[in-house]
């Protein structure tokens, strides 16, 4: 059984990491939709009418694909994880029929009449329905993240019979203390993506020429709203999630930060490939003491290394969630450099006429998605051995009777399937852009 | 305690088919009651805002299955693994389907969706019917809860069965039908012109095979699980639910007849509500029964969770839940009213 794990384990990162390119984008997208919907309420004018419509529309279509990727992933708990959902089923059912019953229904039935009531609803009552798309896709998140930090930090649950878990406080779960931070975190990073984008297409227009006037709105929206939320995402939410780590999943900082040996005043590595025979880093660039002042706030602090931890607790693949960490604050911290400047230059009155700047700014368009899906998997294999953290081994939650065969054929149909769409996401969105925000749009759909 | 989670399943179960069967009713017979890419629209505008919140009863009805089934999930959904894969595919090309169709204009994109469409809905009615057929019948569960169910074996229903034997076979054709039946009033309600006529005339000549599909399904289902026979001696209360659904279908062709189209689609959701209430009647206290041991069959009690996060989430699910109803009414208020051919979007 085995390979079916090896093959369980892969078709539920390749259909969770291919579903959440488009949550984090409809998530930021939904925060400034509303915000642009909110400037047409208030100056009435056409112009930001057209803005929030058209956003509105590439919202659309992020949040059709995000809902057709986001079904099979809530099949998977039982398809492919059942020992894992019979064990905690009774903890985390909580959560995600909350998810359903709170979030789904009211972002899917809003967005229904955002997209065909635009003339049978009043304009307040359209700002109200934009509101509550927000607040429901919102809402999704911070369910779906209740559910994931229980399996980082389970709390709020007892053994009932027969070995499953069972709910012991419900107010428990939801006051998680891994929660707020991982939320925020979460939340900020898929603002930056929203807001990337949004700088991107109107430092697109502005290049071609086209559309300049909403060019220039999406840039100064994307980039005030991009560079709050770059810096929000290092500190101090991806401090205190960093702090969070080091306190609850110490032997998972350690591998994230490629530490082998127990130190006293641990450096921080910038640039390095961890060795797992030799178990050191080869050729590292390191900042001296700062781990240690970092994770503790003293300079002199001993910071565990992997040798304080038993290997088979080890985070079973330490390179890639190595790798996947520095990628991860190596993009985070080019992008609060990319919107400082980009905001020096909007205050300067220049940002407009920079071509190098605006270039700047489509080109980065793709790197918040490889940014948010880098630190997804550094929050999942660093979870591992574990899928419930402690509690349950990765091993025994996949189905016992599900042969690897069966899910090396729907990992294919996946992938397939999930090539088709992407293909149609890209040839539909640019259709999208090219069309433009054009006060007649096409019939939503 | 899992009695009244039984019940709010049974209800989501119920409320997803009455919704959602409409969409897929629609899919079912979209090519056959709309001509030329005009009515095309005009069809998809019926169901356009609405089915998203409607598809979205089936992601709650798997979110209360984990709360408060957990064991069932596990076992059911891993056991049913090949056809469950398929499921999300096709719920996925029918997504896909609904949302793109119109995003681009022209003649062979409209085309090939439409296809897309009716493909996905046809064969997602049946393989819902078939699910049904198979929580009737029973699986062959493991001491431990657990199966693992092949597609087809030899379409005999025995302990070695498939997923698709004679019986869950006839169950896919029936929910198809009945989905047909009402999409066809659905579509014979909200719209105008050519459009309302054929759906109308189509939900007549569906109807005598509906009705004997049922007649033969229901023969069926008292041979294969003995449980429906037994309660029905137990309580005979019961019966008021297939006598619900027996009005419903003659509301349906009273209606037809009379030409009330609006109040045939009422008819059949009653149809529709008394035939699911009816098994779920005949099946408790079973969940998933098993093919051959009665006793290791997983029921309400043995697959619940505990009683203290039941009634927690009894205490946000029943006050969210009204909250939905309230909005979704709204929506469909909003959009209520007979859809033309010319209409904008």
């Amino acid at each position: 059984m085995d390979s079916a794990l090896t093959w369980d384990r892969l078709q539920f990162a390749f259909t969770a990491t291919f579903h959440y390119l488009f949550p984090q984008l409809t998530m930021g997208l939904a925060l400034l939709v509303f915000v642009l919907m909110t400037m047409a309420l208030r100056s009435g004018s056409a112009h930001h009418r057209h803005a929030a419509a058209f956003w509105t529309r590439i919202f659309a279509i992020s949040f059709a694909m995000g809902v057709v990727t986001g079904i099979p992933l809530e099949f998977q708990f039982g398809t492919n994880w059942s020992g894992f959902s019979r064990y905690s089923g009774g903890v985390i059912g909580q959560t995600l029929a909350m998810e359903g019953v709170f979030a789904f229904f009211l972002e899917s039935t809003f967005l229904g009449l955002l997209l065909y009531g635009a003339k049978k609803l009043s304009p307040r009552l359209l700002w109200f329905s934009a509101l509550m798309v927000f607040a429901g896709s919102w809402m999704s998140a911070f369910f779906i993240l209740a559910t994931n930090a229980w399996m980082q930090l389970p709390v709020g649950q007892t053994a009932g019979a027969g070995g499953a878990l069972q709910l012991e406080s419900l107010g428990a779960l939801l006051t998680n203390a891994w929660l707020p931070w991982q939320f925020l975190h979460n939340m900020s990073g898929a603002v930056i993506t929203g807001s990337f984008v949004m700088a991107g297409v109107g430092a697109f227009y502005l290049l071609l020429g086209k559309h300049e006037e909403h060019g220039r709105t999406y840039l100064r929206l994307g980039v005030i709203a991009g560079a709050i939320a770059a810096c929000f995402q290092i500190f101090p939410s991806g401090d205190e999630q960093g702090r969070d780590v080091a306190h609850y999943q110490p032997v998972t900082l350690a591998a994230m930060e490629g530490l082998f040996e127990t130190r006293e005043g641990a450096p921080i590595v910038i640039v390095g490939q961890p060795d797992m025979e030799a178990r050191r880093l080869d050729n590292p660039i390191e900042i001296p003491r700062m781990l240690s002042f970092l994770t503790f706030r003293h300079w002199a602090a001993q910071v565990q290394g992997l040798d304080a931890f038993p290997r088979e607790d080890w985070p079973d693949n330490v390179p890639l969630l190595y790798y996947a960490y520095h990628i991860m604050v190596g993009l985070g911290t080019i992008f609060v450099a990319a919107m400082l400047l980009s905001v020096w230059h909007l205050w300067r009155g220049t940002l407009f006429r920079s071509r190098g700047m605006l270039w700047l700014l489509v080109l980065l368009v793709p790197f918040p998605f490889i940014a948010n899906t880098a630190g997804w998997l550094t929050a999942e294999l660093g979870r591992q051995p574990w899928v419930v953290y402690g509690l349950q081994r990765t091993a025994q939650g996949s189905s016992p009777h599900v042969a690897s065969g069966n899910v090396l054929f729907s990992l294919i149909g996946f992938a397939g399937t999930y090539t088709v769409l992407a293909i149609l996401f890209l040839y539909l969105a640019y259709r999208e852009l090219d069309h433009g925000p054009a006060p007649a749009p096409p019939e939503a759909g | 305690m899992a009695l009244i989670w039984f019940c709010l399943l049974a209800l989501l179960i119920t409320g997803y088919v009455l919704l959602d069967g409409y969409d897929l009713g629609t899919g079912v017979l979209h090519l056959l009651v709309a001509r030329g890419d005009a009515e095309r629209r005009q069809v998809m505008r019926t169901i356009g805002a609405v089915w998203h919140g409607n598809e979205v009863w089936l992601l709650s009805t798997g979110g209360v299955l984990v709360l408060a089934f957990p064991a069932l999930y596990a076992s059911s959904f891993s056991g049913f693994y090949l056809p469950l894969m398929m499921v999300l595919w096709l719920l996925i090309m029918r997504g896909i389907a609904l949302h793109f169709r119109n995003d681009v204009r022209s003649a062979l994109w409209g085309q090939f969706w439409d296809v897309a469409f009716a493909a996905a809905s046809v064969l997602l009615a049946i393989f819902f019917g078939v699910a049904l057929g198979n929580v009737i019948r029973g699986v062959p569960l493991d001491a431990a809860g657990d199966f693992f169910l092949p597609l087809w074996v030899d379409f005999r229903v025995s302990p070695n069965a498939g997923v698709l034997d004679w019986y869950t076979t006839m169950v896919g054709v029936l929910s198809l039908l009945t989905l047909a039946e009402h999409g066809a009033l659905w579509l014979a309600y909200r719209t105008d012109g050519a459009v309302r006529g054929r759906s109308a005339r189509i939900a007549r000549r569906l109807w005598p095979a509906l009705v004997v599909m049922v007649g033969a399904v229901t023969w069926s289902t008292f041979r294969v699980q003995p449980q429906v026979g037994m309660n029905l001696a137990a309580w005979p209360w019961g019966y008021a639910f297939p006598v619900l659904a027996i009005a419903g279908l003659l509301g349906v062709i009273a209606s037809l007849r009379g030409g009330r189209d609006d109040r045939a689609f009422a008819w059949c959701a009653l149809y529709i509500v008394g035939m699911l209430a009816s098994a779920v009647f005949g099946l408790y206290p079973y969940l998933l029964p098993a093919i051959g041991d009665p006793s290791i069959g997983l029921t309400i009690y043995n697959a619940a969770s505990a009683p203290h996060g039941l009634a927690v989430a009894l205490s946000w699910f029943v006050p969210g839940m009204l909250l939905v109803i309230a909005y979704t009414v709204f929506a469909h208020r909003t959009m209520a009213g007979r859809i033309g051919v010319d209409e904008g979007p």
